[in-house]
Protein backbone atom coordinates (compact mmCIF):
# COMPACT_ATOMS: atom_id res chain seq x y z
CA UNK A 1 0.00 0.00 0.00
CA UNK A 2 1.38 3.39 -0.87
CA UNK A 3 0.92 6.43 1.00
CA UNK A 4 0.84 10.15 0.24
CA UNK A 5 2.31 12.77 2.55
CA UNK A 6 -1.27 13.87 3.02
CA UNK A 7 -2.51 10.64 3.90
CA UNK A 8 0.58 10.17 6.45
CA UNK A 9 0.35 13.55 8.46
CA UNK A 10 -3.41 12.51 9.05
CA UNK A 11 -2.29 9.35 10.51
CA UNK A 12 0.10 10.42 12.18
CA UNK A 13 -1.51 13.75 13.67
CA UNK A 14 -4.63 11.61 14.66
CA UNK A 15 -2.94 9.42 16.58
CA UNK A 16 -0.51 12.09 18.58
CA UNK A 17 -4.16 13.37 19.28
CA UNK A 18 -5.16 9.93 20.95
CA UNK A 19 -2.19 8.93 22.63
CA UNK A 20 -2.35 12.74 24.51
CA UNK A 21 -5.90 12.20 25.57
CA UNK A 22 -4.86 8.42 26.77
CA UNK A 23 -2.03 9.64 28.66
CA UNK A 24 -3.56 12.43 30.00
CA UNK A 25 -6.88 10.05 31.20
CA UNK A 26 -4.44 7.40 32.85
CA UNK A 27 -2.85 10.56 34.30
CA UNK A 28 -6.08 11.41 35.88
CA UNK A 29 -7.31 8.13 36.93
CA UNK A 30 -4.36 6.73 38.63
CA UNK A 31 -3.87 9.97 40.55
CA UNK A 32 -3.97 9.26 44.57
CA UNK A 33 -6.93 11.10 46.34
CA UNK A 34 -6.22 14.51 46.72
CA UNK A 35 -7.81 14.60 49.73
CA UNK A 36 -5.57 11.80 51.33
CA UNK A 37 -2.08 14.07 50.78
CA UNK A 38 -3.38 16.63 53.83
CA UNK A 39 -4.10 13.58 56.15
CA UNK A 40 -1.16 11.60 58.56
CA UNK A 41 -0.96 8.97 60.49
CA UNK A 42 0.05 8.86 63.68
CA UNK A 43 0.90 6.60 67.02
CA UNK A 44 -1.52 7.23 70.16
CA UNK A 45 0.00 9.00 72.90
CA UNK A 46 -0.60 6.31 74.95
CA UNK A 47 1.51 3.82 73.00
CA UNK A 48 4.09 1.48 75.62
CA UNK A 49 6.93 1.68 73.61
CA UNK A 50 10.18 -0.59 73.58
CA UNK A 51 13.44 -1.92 71.03
CA UNK A 52 11.99 -5.81 71.77
CA UNK A 53 9.42 -6.65 74.33
CA UNK A 54 9.82 -9.68 76.43
CA UNK A 55 8.15 -11.74 79.08
CA UNK A 56 9.05 -13.59 82.27
CA UNK A 57 6.69 -16.21 83.57
CA UNK A 58 7.42 -16.52 87.62
CA UNK A 59 6.31 -20.48 87.76
CA UNK A 60 6.28 -19.99 91.50
CA UNK A 61 3.68 -17.61 91.50
CA UNK A 62 1.62 -20.14 89.80
CA UNK A 63 -0.20 -21.87 92.17
CA UNK A 64 -4.08 -23.00 92.08
CA UNK A 65 -6.04 -24.47 88.86
CA UNK A 66 -7.46 -20.56 89.24
CA UNK A 67 -4.48 -19.16 88.29
CA UNK A 68 -3.66 -20.39 85.02
CA UNK A 69 -7.43 -20.55 84.42
CA UNK A 70 -7.61 -16.98 84.71
CA UNK A 71 -4.77 -15.56 82.31
CA UNK A 72 -5.88 -17.89 79.73
CA UNK A 73 -9.34 -16.99 79.89
CA UNK A 74 -8.12 -13.33 79.95
CA UNK A 75 -6.43 -13.46 76.62
CA UNK A 76 -8.94 -15.67 74.81
CA UNK A 77 -12.26 -14.11 75.94
CA UNK A 78 -10.93 -10.12 74.78
CA UNK A 79 -9.17 -11.87 71.51
CA UNK A 80 -12.07 -13.89 70.16
CA UNK A 81 -10.31 -17.31 70.22
CA UNK A 82 -12.73 -20.16 69.41
CA UNK A 83 -13.16 -22.82 72.09
CA UNK A 84 -13.15 -26.35 69.64
CA UNK A 85 -14.32 -29.64 71.69
CA UNK A 86 -11.83 -31.29 69.57
CA UNK A 87 -8.62 -30.76 70.05
CA UNK A 88 -7.44 -31.29 66.07
CA UNK A 89 -9.09 -28.18 65.51
CA UNK A 90 -7.96 -26.31 68.82
CA UNK A 91 -7.01 -22.66 68.37
CA UNK A 92 -4.98 -21.21 70.89
CA UNK A 93 -3.01 -18.09 72.11
CA UNK A 94 -1.77 -18.86 75.10
CA UNK A 95 -1.77 -22.99 76.77
CA UNK A 96 -0.58 -25.04 78.68
CA UNK A 97 1.99 -28.13 79.01
CA UNK A 98 4.14 -30.39 80.93
CA UNK A 99 7.93 -29.68 81.53
CA UNK A 100 9.15 -32.57 78.96
CA UNK A 101 7.30 -31.30 76.02
CA UNK A 102 7.43 -27.74 76.57
CA UNK A 103 11.45 -28.24 77.44
CA UNK A 104 12.60 -31.49 75.38
CA UNK A 105 15.68 -32.89 76.57
CA UNK A 106 16.00 -31.02 79.56
CA UNK A 107 13.59 -33.82 81.59
CA UNK A 108 14.86 -36.28 83.61
CA UNK A 109 13.32 -39.75 84.91
CA UNK A 110 14.07 -38.40 88.55
CA UNK A 111 13.67 -34.61 88.56
CA UNK A 112 11.37 -33.66 91.44
CA UNK A 113 7.65 -34.57 90.63
CA UNK A 114 6.36 -30.69 91.65
CA UNK A 115 8.15 -29.78 88.05
CA UNK A 116 7.29 -33.22 86.20
CA UNK A 117 3.09 -32.25 86.35
CA UNK A 118 3.74 -28.59 87.05
CA UNK A 119 1.65 -27.16 83.90
CA UNK A 120 3.87 -24.28 82.42
CA UNK A 121 2.06 -21.62 80.60
CA UNK A 122 3.05 -21.02 76.94
CA UNK A 123 2.88 -18.60 74.40
CA UNK A 124 4.20 -16.82 71.45
CA UNK A 125 8.09 -16.83 71.83
CA UNK A 126 8.00 -13.51 69.94
CA UNK A 127 11.83 -14.81 68.99
CA UNK A 128 14.32 -12.23 67.71
CA UNK A 129 15.51 -14.19 65.19
CA UNK A 130 11.50 -16.07 64.34
CA UNK A 131 11.56 -18.41 61.83
CA UNK A 132 7.94 -17.85 60.78
CA UNK A 133 8.52 -14.50 59.69
CA UNK A 134 11.60 -16.04 56.98
CA UNK A 135 9.13 -18.57 55.65
CA UNK A 136 6.25 -16.50 54.59
CA UNK A 137 5.90 -15.84 51.48
CA UNK A 138 3.56 -12.69 51.62
CA UNK A 139 5.11 -11.32 54.52
CA UNK A 140 1.60 -11.45 56.29
CA UNK A 141 3.56 -12.05 59.42
CA UNK A 142 6.87 -9.76 60.57
CA UNK A 143 8.73 -8.36 62.88
CA UNK A 144 7.59 -4.88 64.27
CA UNK A 145 10.07 -2.37 65.27
CA UNK A 146 9.20 -3.07 69.24
CA UNK A 147 10.23 -6.43 68.63
CA UNK A 148 6.49 -7.97 68.52
CA UNK A 149 6.19 -10.41 66.08
CA UNK A 150 2.72 -9.50 64.35
CA UNK A 151 0.73 -10.87 61.99
CA UNK A 152 -1.58 -9.12 58.91
CA UNK A 153 -4.61 -11.47 58.88
CA UNK A 154 -5.50 -10.05 55.85
CA UNK A 155 -2.75 -11.03 53.74
CA UNK A 156 -2.66 -14.34 55.12
CA UNK A 157 -3.56 -17.13 52.71
CA UNK A 158 -3.39 -20.08 55.04
CA UNK A 159 -0.34 -21.63 53.58
CA UNK A 160 1.22 -22.86 56.97
CA UNK A 161 4.45 -22.47 56.50
CA UNK A 162 4.58 -20.66 59.81
CA UNK A 163 3.14 -23.41 61.42
CA UNK A 164 6.15 -25.64 59.60
CA UNK A 165 8.88 -23.32 60.79
CA UNK A 166 7.64 -22.51 64.68
CA UNK A 167 9.53 -24.86 66.83
CA UNK A 168 7.09 -23.93 69.34
CA UNK A 169 3.75 -25.27 67.88
CA UNK A 170 2.71 -21.18 68.73
CA UNK A 171 0.35 -20.84 66.03
CA UNK A 172 -2.90 -22.38 65.18
CA UNK A 173 -4.47 -23.03 61.69
CA UNK A 174 -8.47 -22.05 61.62
CA UNK A 175 -9.46 -25.07 59.99
CA UNK A 176 -13.25 -24.58 60.72
CA UNK A 177 -14.89 -21.01 60.99
CA UNK A 178 -14.38 -19.99 64.31
CA UNK A 179 -17.40 -17.40 64.81
CA UNK A 180 -19.88 -20.52 65.51
CA UNK A 181 -17.07 -21.39 68.80
CA UNK A 182 -16.98 -17.89 70.52
CA UNK A 183 -19.27 -17.92 73.58
CA UNK A 184 -19.31 -14.03 74.19
CA UNK A 185 -17.93 -12.21 71.34
CA UNK A 186 -15.62 -9.20 72.33
CA UNK A 187 -17.38 -6.91 70.36
CA UNK A 188 -13.99 -4.29 69.91
CA UNK A 189 -11.72 -6.65 68.55
CA UNK A 190 -12.32 -8.56 65.09
CA UNK A 191 -12.58 -12.68 65.09
CA UNK A 192 -10.31 -14.50 62.48
CA UNK A 193 -11.79 -16.72 59.51
CA UNK A 194 -11.34 -19.60 58.12
CA UNK A 195 -8.03 -21.08 56.45
CA UNK A 196 -5.77 -18.41 58.26
CA UNK A 197 -2.99 -19.17 61.02
CA UNK A 198 -3.36 -17.09 64.34
CA UNK A 199 -1.10 -16.62 67.62
CA UNK A 200 -0.49 -14.22 70.35
CA UNK A 201 0.37 -10.58 69.50
CA UNK A 202 1.65 -9.55 72.99
CA UNK A 203 -2.08 -7.34 73.06
CA UNK A 204 -0.18 -4.84 70.59
CA UNK A 205 -3.88 -3.32 70.50
CA UNK A 206 -3.22 -2.98 74.13
CA UNK A 207 0.23 -1.67 74.75
CA UNK A 208 -1.19 1.11 72.11
CA UNK A 209 -3.80 2.41 74.30
CA UNK A 210 -0.88 2.18 77.20
CA UNK A 211 -2.29 -1.19 79.00
CA UNK A 212 0.04 -4.26 79.76
CA UNK A 213 -1.01 -7.48 78.32
CA UNK A 214 -4.25 -9.10 79.01
CA UNK A 215 -2.97 -12.28 80.64
CA UNK A 216 -0.06 -10.30 82.34
CA UNK A 217 -2.58 -7.95 84.01
CA UNK A 218 -4.66 -11.43 84.93
CA UNK A 219 -1.78 -12.88 86.74
CA UNK A 220 -1.62 -11.12 89.66
CA UNK A 221 2.32 -10.73 89.03
CA UNK A 222 3.49 -13.96 88.04
CA UNK A 223 3.41 -12.84 84.30
CA UNK A 224 6.32 -9.47 83.83
CA UNK A 225 6.52 -8.11 81.00
CA UNK A 226 8.88 -5.42 79.36
CA UNK A 227 11.62 -4.15 77.43
CA UNK A 228 14.43 -6.28 77.51
CA UNK A 229 16.66 -4.02 76.13
CA UNK A 230 16.58 -1.29 79.03
CA UNK A 231 18.87 -2.58 81.57
CA UNK A 232 16.48 -0.59 84.24
CA UNK A 233 13.00 -2.73 82.88
CA UNK A 234 11.81 -5.16 85.82
CA UNK A 235 11.87 -7.67 82.71
CA UNK A 236 15.74 -6.99 83.50
CA UNK A 237 16.11 -6.63 86.80
CA UNK A 238 13.83 -10.31 87.56
CA UNK A 239 16.87 -11.96 84.41
CA UNK A 240 19.56 -10.48 86.78
CA UNK A 241 18.61 -11.79 89.89
CA UNK A 242 17.20 -15.20 89.02
CA UNK A 243 18.18 -18.45 86.92
CA UNK A 244 15.78 -18.78 84.07
CA UNK A 245 15.34 -20.46 81.29
CA UNK A 246 13.85 -20.34 77.81
CA UNK A 247 12.31 -22.99 75.35
CA UNK A 248 14.62 -24.91 73.14
CA UNK A 249 17.26 -21.52 73.22
CA UNK A 250 19.47 -23.95 71.51
CA UNK A 251 17.64 -23.63 68.09
CA UNK A 252 19.10 -20.52 67.44
CA UNK A 253 15.48 -18.64 67.06
CA UNK A 254 16.48 -16.06 70.25
CA UNK A 255 13.18 -16.16 71.98
CA UNK A 256 12.13 -14.10 74.72
CA UNK A 257 9.76 -15.55 77.10
CA UNK A 258 11.74 -16.12 79.68
CA UNK A 259 10.42 -18.94 82.54
CA UNK A 260 11.54 -19.36 86.32
CA UNK A 261 11.19 -22.61 87.51
CA UNK A 262 9.34 -23.53 90.79
CA UNK A 263 12.18 -25.95 92.04
CA UNK A 264 11.17 -27.29 95.84
CA UNK A 265 13.26 -25.63 98.39
CA UNK A 266 16.76 -28.42 98.21
CA UNK A 267 17.37 -31.11 101.10
CA UNK A 268 21.27 -32.30 101.35
CA UNK A 269 20.74 -35.63 102.72
CA UNK A 270 22.44 -35.80 106.11
CA UNK A 271 22.94 -31.98 106.13
CA UNK A 272 21.44 -29.18 107.90
CA UNK A 273 18.82 -28.10 104.71
CA UNK A 274 18.22 -25.14 102.81
CA UNK A 275 20.50 -23.73 100.40
CA UNK B 1 -23.72 -21.12 1.74
CA UNK B 2 -24.50 -24.61 3.43
CA UNK B 3 -27.27 -25.00 6.38
CA UNK B 4 -28.46 -21.90 5.86
CA UNK B 5 -31.36 -22.21 7.97
CA UNK B 6 -29.73 -23.78 10.57
CA UNK B 7 -27.18 -21.25 11.24
CA UNK B 8 -29.32 -18.52 11.19
CA UNK B 9 -31.56 -20.16 13.79
CA UNK B 10 -28.39 -20.52 15.50
CA UNK B 11 -27.39 -17.37 15.33
CA UNK B 12 -30.85 -15.70 16.66
CA UNK B 13 -31.44 -18.51 19.68
CA UNK B 14 -27.63 -16.80 20.43
CA UNK B 15 -28.89 -13.45 20.38
CA UNK B 16 -31.50 -13.77 22.01
CA UNK B 17 -29.82 -15.62 24.78
CA UNK B 18 -26.86 -12.89 25.56
CA UNK B 19 -29.28 -10.28 25.48
CA UNK B 20 -31.39 -11.60 27.93
CA UNK B 21 -30.25 -9.41 30.69
CA UNK B 22 -30.95 -6.47 28.54
CA UNK B 23 -34.54 -6.79 27.23
CA UNK B 24 -35.75 -8.87 30.23
CA UNK B 25 -35.19 -5.71 32.73
CA UNK B 26 -35.83 -2.84 30.15
CA UNK B 27 -39.07 -1.00 32.11
CA UNK B 28 -37.78 -2.08 35.46
CA UNK B 29 -36.04 0.94 37.72
CA UNK B 30 -34.07 -0.09 40.54
CA UNK B 31 -34.68 2.63 43.06
CA UNK B 32 -31.33 4.58 43.58
CA UNK B 33 -29.46 3.09 46.66
CA UNK B 34 -30.01 6.29 49.56
CA UNK B 35 -27.92 5.15 52.72
CA UNK B 36 -29.10 5.85 55.73
CA UNK B 37 -27.43 8.45 58.31
CA UNK B 38 -30.17 8.21 61.28
CA UNK B 39 -28.24 6.27 64.06
CA UNK B 40 -28.16 7.97 67.56
CA UNK B 41 -24.56 8.32 67.48
CA UNK B 42 -24.85 10.42 64.64
CA UNK B 43 -28.05 12.51 65.51
CA UNK B 44 -26.08 13.53 69.14
CA UNK B 45 -22.93 14.40 67.02
CA UNK B 46 -23.02 18.27 67.05
CA UNK B 47 -21.02 18.73 63.33
CA UNK B 48 -22.59 15.93 61.57
CA UNK B 49 -19.27 15.38 59.11
CA UNK B 50 -17.86 11.98 58.80
CA UNK B 51 -13.37 11.21 59.14
CA UNK B 52 -13.53 13.50 55.52
CA UNK B 53 -16.16 14.97 53.58
CA UNK B 54 -18.95 13.66 52.10
CA UNK B 55 -17.65 14.01 48.68
CA UNK B 56 -14.24 11.68 49.50
CA UNK B 57 -16.03 9.51 51.51
CA UNK B 58 -18.21 8.24 49.05
CA UNK B 59 -15.26 7.99 46.23
CA UNK B 60 -12.21 6.93 48.28
CA UNK B 61 -13.60 5.31 51.48
CA UNK B 62 -12.07 2.12 50.03
CA UNK B 63 -8.45 3.34 49.88
CA UNK B 64 -9.16 5.29 52.79
CA UNK B 65 -9.92 1.82 54.64
CA UNK B 66 -7.16 0.12 52.93
CA UNK B 67 -4.64 2.70 54.15
CA UNK B 68 -6.36 2.27 57.69
CA UNK B 69 -5.43 -0.99 58.02
CA UNK B 70 -2.21 -0.90 56.65
CA UNK B 71 -1.04 1.90 58.72
CA UNK B 72 -2.62 0.36 61.80
CA UNK B 73 -1.32 -3.28 61.49
CA UNK B 74 1.79 -2.40 59.91
CA UNK B 75 3.13 0.13 61.33
CA UNK B 76 1.35 0.67 64.57
CA UNK B 77 -0.08 4.12 63.56
CA UNK B 78 -3.57 3.63 65.00
CA UNK B 79 -4.30 7.58 64.84
CA UNK B 80 -4.94 9.36 61.78
CA UNK B 81 -5.68 13.30 61.31
CA UNK B 82 -7.84 14.42 58.51
CA UNK B 83 -7.25 17.19 55.99
CA UNK B 84 -8.55 19.96 58.86
CA UNK B 85 -6.27 18.53 61.68
CA UNK B 86 -9.02 16.14 63.47
CA UNK B 87 -7.75 13.13 65.43
CA UNK B 88 -9.75 9.77 64.67
CA UNK B 89 -8.78 6.79 66.26
CA UNK B 90 -8.48 4.09 63.43
CA UNK B 91 -10.64 1.16 63.61
CA UNK B 92 -13.32 -0.07 61.44
CA UNK B 93 -14.93 -2.01 64.65
CA UNK B 94 -14.79 0.90 66.89
CA UNK B 95 -14.76 4.28 65.10
CA UNK B 96 -16.91 3.35 61.59
CA UNK B 97 -19.06 1.45 62.77
CA UNK B 98 -19.74 3.46 66.36
CA UNK B 99 -21.53 5.97 64.40
CA UNK B 100 -22.62 3.83 61.02
CA UNK B 101 -23.91 1.19 63.66
CA UNK B 102 -26.25 0.76 61.06
CA UNK B 103 -24.22 -1.49 58.56
CA UNK B 104 -27.52 -3.24 56.56
CA UNK B 105 -28.91 0.04 55.85
CA UNK B 106 -26.04 2.03 55.11
CA UNK B 107 -22.87 -0.30 54.05
CA UNK B 108 -24.94 -3.32 52.52
CA UNK B 109 -27.50 -0.32 50.70
CA UNK B 110 -24.49 0.53 48.46
CA UNK B 111 -23.01 -2.56 48.10
CA UNK B 112 -25.72 -4.78 47.14
CA UNK B 113 -26.82 -2.16 44.27
CA UNK B 114 -23.16 -2.33 42.75
CA UNK B 115 -22.70 -6.17 43.50
CA UNK B 116 -19.38 -5.77 45.42
CA UNK B 117 -18.88 -7.96 48.32
CA UNK B 118 -16.48 -6.30 50.53
CA UNK B 119 -14.87 -9.41 52.69
CA UNK B 120 -14.31 -6.90 56.17
CA UNK B 121 -17.43 -8.55 57.99
CA UNK B 122 -15.77 -12.68 57.43
CA UNK B 123 -13.25 -11.31 60.67
CA UNK B 124 -14.49 -7.90 61.60
CA UNK B 125 -18.02 -8.48 63.76
CA UNK B 126 -21.01 -5.81 62.49
CA UNK B 127 -22.08 -3.84 64.84
CA UNK B 128 -25.27 -5.57 66.30
CA UNK B 129 -28.89 -4.51 65.03
CA UNK B 130 -32.43 -4.87 65.54
CA UNK B 131 -34.14 -7.87 63.26
CA UNK B 132 -36.85 -6.36 61.19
Amino acid sequence: MSMDRREFLKIAGSSTFLATIGIGAGWILSRPGEFLEASQFLQTKELLKAKQWAMVVDMRKLKTEEDYKKVIDACHRIHNVPNFDNPKDEVKWIWLDTFEHAFPGQESEFMPEQMKHKPFVLLCNHCENPPCVRVCPTKATFKRKDGITMQDLHRCIGCRYCMAACPFGARSFNYRDPRPAIKEPNPEYPTRMIGVVEKCTFCEERLAKGQMPACVEASNGALVFGDISDPNSEVRKILNTNYTIRRKAELGTRPVVYYILDIPTSVVPGGEGNV
Amino acid sequence: MYDTGKIIFGIVIFVLFATFPFYSNIGKVSAKPEPKLDTPVIQQLAEKKCVESKEFMKVEHMQLLNEWRDSAIREGRRVYINSEGKEFKISLQNTCMNCHSNKKEFCDKCHNYAAVKPYCWTCHIEPKEKQL
